[in-house]
């Protein structure tokens, strides 16, 4: 990646200055060929005009002053038609040369050579330091009285400069080149006019887009036109539409469940309750009765208890998966509050705590509390005393570690499994105090805050649990209900 | 020995918790519905209301502001549906504690005097102290504003009590529920957000804006400065 980013680094990363920049350099390219190949085609015919015309004056004087030469000339005959001719010409005959004008050296032997040869008109475009320079020679031809012709030996040569015509031609560049430039502002501004059409869409789109990232099902486009991004707009909202059905269904499912959970807790809730103001005054009675009642009663009353247990554990992990609990987290010192689940449950003769700091943070203190015993629960029964309970921080999370000192996590299961409902960890043990849900609610509302547990045998012998939440210390969200005058207080 | 009234639709219910709170020394009248409750408040003269939420016709909701309506008796609510709504919902209406169902009776009454205690006069300071316009008499528990007095629960009163005993002192929301409500273990501590809103409407000027009983985020409550 960083390869590629490093290689691609003049090309920018915005959509907008991407479309900018590639209707202008197709602005360009365009605005450039165009002048140019006007430009050659314009060059070439002024050339060909230019040397088209010398060509014909140059033949016009010559079948015009041919015939008064005398035959065979002197050089005196040679010298005027030499001046007939101007400036920069030159005139032969066998030895007798009459010549004028400095550019006569850019007649080269070449050209002697095709008027020698008997070529009726040569041109030659020579370029010196001065410019471009046409150099154009012909034989006079002598016409006999049968209307033949040879040659009478006399060569005429011109040069004649073409400066004017390359000037000509500069300005044209000239005027190509500042089109072009004058092109390129005109095409920037197209292009921002262009891009802006073309984005707006987009851009409405995006909105749209992280508008439903945000949950906000009824987010719709108002498609406009017939193009593409309307064709865009229009499958964005039957992807909206789609969305917002299945999550209301799931919503509405979802609602259902809760509230068969509610109806449950109240169905199961009930009877339990009044089960247990009987057991318990079944139980205050029982002195008055026979060992053998006694014995029932003590039985009914651990039964009814661990019914109770069961249903309230059943109970919390339905509402948990019905999405029915809602975190409410509070600042607090975990290393106080995992002191007050094991003193409040009258644990303290069979753990240990070890000492530490304060850690703060921000968690739901009865989810913590809950999920903490079910932890230390689960030691004391499937462990051996003494419990170790340790709160420390790490990173960013608080981890409470529970170590018991009993014969490790059985063999052979995955420590995951451990986690699972109605998991027993002793197969051969068909009674136990626990409900079989405690890890498994543990785990859940460990997942609820972020966090996670796992176990482990310890480096000693006996089972290790690790419960690690995230601290959240930088979150602002807290339980107060009247949050809002707080920024109000700070002030006073 | 108080009187209680008993609030329950459900039969098996309404009858042994009658007769296990009457073993734990309570004189209980107990009604099936909430019309019949408040009827029997009326001419019980109940001290403290055991109010069940879920009832026929009218529900344990609209019995509790009713009851609140009428005078400042403590209300506990039973609530079976183990949803955080119905809790929420009970202390708006005015509830002072709420117990889970199943739940065994000895720890009903234990939640039972722990409410009733809240109005017994503070042992500490017997003293009269007065915070601006609020006058807080700790020996015959009454509070004035302005003067005149504001009826107050035994749970608003206490709560008002721990608060101004030490002014300018932050309380977090478990020292208050250990000290108030006397929760022994990891309480609740929407029982003191909702405390605090049922006494800075009795005793702010602008509950919104208040000025005796102050939000410390993340930690609790403060009494003052004022």
């Amino acid at each position: 990646m960083r390869v590629e980013s490093t290689a691609r680094r003049w090309w920018p990363r915005s959509l907008r200055a991407r479309v900018i920049l590639a209707f202008v350099a197709v602005a360009m390219v365009a605005a450039t060929a165009a002048s140019a190949a006007g430009y050659i085609a314009a060059r070439a015919s002024l050339v060909e005009e230019t040397q088209r015309r010398a060509v014909d004056a140059v033949r016009d004087q010559i079948s015009r002053l041919a015939p008064e030469v005398e035959y065979p000339p002197d050089q005196q005959s040679l010298d005027r038609l030499r001046i007939s001719l101007g400036e920069d010409s030159m005139v032969t005959y066998e030895g007798l040369t009459a010549a004028s004008g400095g550019a006569l050296g850019l007649i080269s032997d070449e050209l002697r050579a095709a008027v020698a040869d008997g070529d009726r008109f040569s041109v030659q475009r020579v370029v010196d330091e001065s410019g471009p320079h046409l150099v154009m020679a012909a034989p006079i031809l002598l016409t006999s009285v049968d209307g033949g012709q040879r040659a009478s030996g006399i060569e005429v040569y011109v040069v004649q400069g073409l400066t004017p015509t390359q000037a000509q031609l500069d300005q044209w560049t000239r005027v190509v080149v500042l089109t072009i430039v004058g092109a390129l502002p005109l095409a920037v501004l197209l292009a921002l006019l262009v891009s802006r059409s073309v984005l707006r869409p987009v851009q409405r789109l995006a909105h749209s887009a992280n508008q439903l990232a945000e949950g906000n099902l009824g987010t719709r486009l108002t498609p406009s036109g017939r193009d593409e991004l309307a064709d865009l707009a229009s499958t964005f909202n039957d992807t909206a539409a789609a969305l917002e059905r299945s999550v209301g269904k799931l919503r509405d499912r979802e609602a259902d469940a809760r509230r068969f959970v509610a109806d449950v807790s109240h169905e199961l809730r009930t009877p339990l309750m009044a089960l247990t103001s009987i057991m318990e005054m079944l139980d205050a009675d029982a002195r008055d009765r026979s060992p053998e009642e006694r014995e029932m009663t003590t039985m009914a009353v651990d039964r009814t208890r661990k019914l109770a247990r069961l249903a309230e554990d059943l109970l919390e992990l339905s509402r948990l998966d019905a999405g029915a609990v809602e975190l409410r987290p509070e600042l607090v010192d975990v290393v106080h509050v995992v002191a007050d689940t094991v003193r409040t449950r009258g644990w303290t003769d069979g753990v240990v705590l070890v000492p530490a700091e304060p850690v703060p943070a921000r968690v739901d203190v009865r989810r913590l509390d809950i999920s903490v015993a079910n932890l230390v629960g689960n030691a004391l029964r499937h462990g051996s005393p003494p419990v170790a309970v340790e709160v420390r921080a790490e990173a960013d999370d608080v981890l409470v570690v529970v170590t018991d000192h009993g014969p490790g996590l059985p063999e052979g299961v995955a420590p995951d499994r451990l986690f699972g409902r109605f998991y027993k960890g002793d197969p051969s043990r068909t009674r136990s105090d626990g409900s079989g849900l405690g890890l498994a609610i543990t785990l859940v509302n460990a997942r609820l805050h972020g966090g996670d547990v796992s176990a482990r045998d310890s480096d000693d012998a006996g089972a290790r649990f690790v419960l690690r939440l995230p601290r959240r210390l930088d979150d602002e969200a807290d339980i107060d209900e009247d949050a809002g005058i707080d920024d109000d207080e700070a002030g006073r | 020995m108080s009187r209680i009234l008993l609030i329950e639709d459900d039969h098996s219910v309404r009858i042994s918790l009658a007769k296990a709170l009457g073993r734990y020394g309570h004189d209980v009248a107990s009604a099936p519905s909430g019309e019949e409750g408040l009827r029997l408040y009326r001419e019980h003269a109940a001290e403290l209301v055991v109010l069940d939420l879920m009832l026929p016709g009218m529900d344990g909701f609209e019995v509790c502001r009713r009851i609140r309506a009428a005078g400042t008796v403590p209300i506990v609510m039973l609530t079976a549906r183990g949803d955080d709504i119905d809790v929420v919902s009970g202390l708006e209406s005015g509830a002072d504690d709420y117990v889970v169902k199943p739940v065994e009776p000895r720890v009903i009454d234990a939640r039972i005097r722990a409410v009733l205690r809240r109005g017994a006069p503070d042992r500490a300071g017997r003293s009269r102290a007065a915070y601006g316009d609020l006058v807080i008499d700790r020996a015959s528990m009454t509070v004035t504003r302005d003067g005149d007095a504001v009826a107050m629960t035994p749970t608003e009163l206490r709560l008002l009590l721990e608060l101004s005993g030490s002014p300018g002192q932050v309380l977090s929301r478990q020292q208050l529920l250990e000290s108030v409500w006397e929760h022994s273990y990891l309480g609740d501590s929407r029982l003191v957000d909702n405390g605090v809103q049922r006494l800075r409407a009795k005793i702010e000027a602008d509950p919104a804006a208040p000025v005796f009983i102050q939000t410390v985020r993340g930690f609790g409550y403060r009494f003052g400065p004022v």
